[in-house]
């Protein structure tokens, strides 16, 4: 019974990191409709600039390498390069192609992947990089002696990180003037024009919030498994959370991400057994699938309703 | 001057009916087969055949499979690669198994294994739509290539799932040389190609566009969704699966299932929204220009300004500018490069005068 445990809240934790991926992927979905692929590539683009930055800062100011100065220095600059990369590309790559049916923009986005993804490695390089956030990946000692469970402190506080995003995430959506515009832009996008709502400037602050998001994921994922290209992955991952939960729902993402994580390392390990292992892989996609079938528009999904 | 259709009287439902009804198109399409199947094999040299024409064509078959599915019915996938795997697969054990098992039967078998297998994952799509759709079939893409690594049976235990393509040969002739692998592969994906343009122009096309536009409506008009559906996963997936065959058989050689991963499958998406969504001649264009981008910008990078970059940063140079041509041809056309073609040919009809 300890076992399972320690898989369930293991499989839980990561689900949280599968969470704050796919909170990207809503946000955005939400507020413009676009589904972004680049999601993924957003997320490793943050890592490896603020990695490039915490290398590059002490040569260029003299400040000791691996301080707090160093570290927060590096988040500033890590975190605007994702603001001015996501106002880029809303009016670089969407504005244009406003009024375009859904697929357009999708592709439009795995053409922006290739390109994030060329820029961040022309920019810094293709080495994978440690990233070190002063948290040491150990069990912690009170679960282990006193229910001798295993559970890493590194993902108890990456969990723990991921859940304040997401509750000032919820605060600032239900209590700010922004906001409300936002939500107001994600219920009906002409109705908000018309009360006056500036459109542009709203899908402006969500490609923001969704770069910070990236950047906070970016950060968690690069720390535990290093900054290197399969950050990228990190991406695909996040598409079952999404179905799961609904592609317009943020607390659907945290629950599907949830679900996601706990029942992908279930099955591996009491499954997996049975026909040879690697089930991790497409497990997570099935059970998405085979939930769809109950209920097509997700956890928390907005019913769809077709009319001719 | 040359393209009009004037004084071209259709006098029967025949004439009417007819695959190319105008005789420019006719005549058009006659000198490109002529040119390729003629006079190809013997300019062309074996890079060009085994590197740049091959994989074209087979790449094209497998967009017309996409676009049958995608472009044609409505339905997102993003799991062609994996059905380009089981054809492959499909085909291989046809082989290996049955004795003197003739290579275009085990092809077309191979073919019907993947329909077969994208009717199964078609099967979701009669509940989910859209984004959910294309989510859905990531499940295929990951779970057919998980399978045909995992279960050695279908690579005749062979270690990590590489299969090697058995010799082929038909009536005697062997197809060894890159000439010979070229023509045969011509031909089936001409034959193929003119199938599907029938295919669109007739019923069944008409009931995939009418699902596309508006399931709900062609519904109320008395198309049977389920039906019209899985057709098209079906039919898609057995383009798919031959193209699978045709490039484990006549572009590679040897393949592993990892080969057909989700990459290759983004690379024919991106074939049919670059050539044209919808449109036969489409996938044969953004085929074309998928393959020799990378060739082209290759080229690029190592003569001209190219030389004087680090490879290291030309390679990722690449990939921003093959991602920032997407996205400009998605910008300036979104319907793909076949409908550049298309204007062109309505310009031409009414040359010299404007209107």
């Amino acid at each position: 019974m300890t076992f399972f445990f320690e898989v369930l809240i293991g499989g839980l934790l990561s689900g949280v990191l599968y969470a704050l991926v796919a909170l990207g992927f809503v946000l955005i979905f939400k507020a413009s409709g676009v589904f972004n692929f680049a999601q993924g590539a957003m997320v490793f683009f943050a890592a490896l600039t603020f990695v490039g930055f915490t290398e590059v800062l002490p040569g260029w100011t003299g400040l000791a390498p691996g301080s707090s100065a160093v570290f927060w220095l590096a988040f500033m600059l890590a975190l605007s390069s994702m603001i001015v990369l996501g106002i880029a590309t809303e009016k670089v790559v969407l504005r244009p192609l406003v009024n375009q049916p859904p697929i357009t923009l999708f592709m439009a986005t795995i053409g922006l992947t290739f390109f994030v993804e060329g820029l961040a490695q022309g920019i810094w390089g293709t080495n994978v990089r440690g990233l070190n956030l002063g948290i040491d990946d150990e069990p912690v000692m009170w679960l282990l002696d006193n229910h001798n469970m295993l559970i890493s402190k590194f993902d108890v506080i990456a969990a723990g990180i991921a859940l304040v995003l997401f509750v000032t995430l919820a605060i600032l959506f239900q209590y700010t003037k922004v906001g409300r515009a936002l939500r107001a832009v994600a219920d009906d996008h002409q109705a908000a024009l018309s009360v006056g709502i500036p459109l542009k400037h709203i899908w402006a602050i969500v490609w923001g919030v969704a770069g910070f998001v990236a950047l906070v994921a970016g950060l968690i994922w690069g720390a535990r498994n290093g900054v290197q290209f399969a950050l990228t992955y990190t991406a695909l991952k996040a598409l079952p959370v999404l179905i799961l939960g609904g592609f317009t729902s943020v607390p659907g993402a945290i629950i599907g991400g949830l679900i996601i994580g706990a029942s992908e390392k279930l099955a591996e390990v009491y499954l997996g057994g049975y026909v040879g292992g690697g089930i991790e892989g497409w497990f997570p996609y099935i059970l998405a699938m085979l939930f769809l079938l109950v209920r097509p528009e997700g956890l928390f999904g907005e019913r769809h309703i077709d009319r001719v | 001057m040359l393209y009009r259709e004037a004084g071209q009287f259709k006098a029967s439902y025949q004439q009417d009916q007819a695959i190319f009804p105008i005789t420019q198109d006719k005549i058009g399409i006659a000198a490109l087969l002529a040119f390729f199947f003629l006079v190809v094999p013997f300019i062309a040299n074996q890079y060009w055949l085994q590197a740049v024409l091959i994989p074209v064509l087979i790449f094209s078959l497998a967009a017309i499979g996409l676009n049958i599915l995608t472009g044609y019915c409505g339905q997102l996938s993003l799991g062609s690669a994996a059905f380009m795997a089981v054809g492959a697969f499909g085909t291989y054990n046809f082989m290996l198994r049955i004795d003197g098992m003739p290579f275009l039967v085990a092809i077309v078998l191979g073919g019907l294994c993947a329909a077969a297998v994208g009717v199964l994952f078609g099967l979701p799509s009669l509940r989910i739509k859209g984004f959910y759709l294309a989510v859905a079939t990531l499940a295929a893409q990951f779970f057919i290539v998980w399978v045909l690594v995992k279960f050695g049976w279908f690579s005749n235990y062979s270690s990590s799932g590489v299969i090697t393509a058995q010799r082929v040969s038909i009536l005697g002739m062997e197809f060894r040389s890159p000439e010979m692998k070229y023509l045969l592969t011509l031909s089936i994906v001409t034959v193929l190609a003119l199938l599907a343009k029938n295919m669109v122009r007739s019923s069944t096309g008409r009931k995939w566009m009418a699902v596309r536009d508006m399931d709900v409506a062609a519904e109320v008009i008395g198309i049977r969704l389920m039906r019209t559906k899985l057709q098209a996963f079906a039919i898609s997936s057995f383009y798919c699966g031959v193209a699978g065959a045709l490039y484990a058989y006549m572009y590679l050689g040897t393949v592993e299932p990892d080969g057909f991963n989700l990459e290759l499958s983004f690379k024919i998406l991106f074939m049919i929204i670059i050539g044209g969504v919808a449109s036969i001649m489409g996938s044969f264009i953004g085929a074309a220009f998928i393959v020799l981008l990378p060739v082209f910008l290759n080229v690029v990078m190592h003569t001209s300004v190219g030389a004087f970059i680090p490879a290291n940063l030309a390679a990722n140079l690449e990939l921003i500018i093959f991602g920032g041509l997407i996205i400009f041809f998605l910008i300036v056309e979104p319907h793909g490069i076949a409908r550049l073609w298309q204007l062109a040919k309505e310009k031409l009809r009414l040359w010299p005068f404007p209107h």
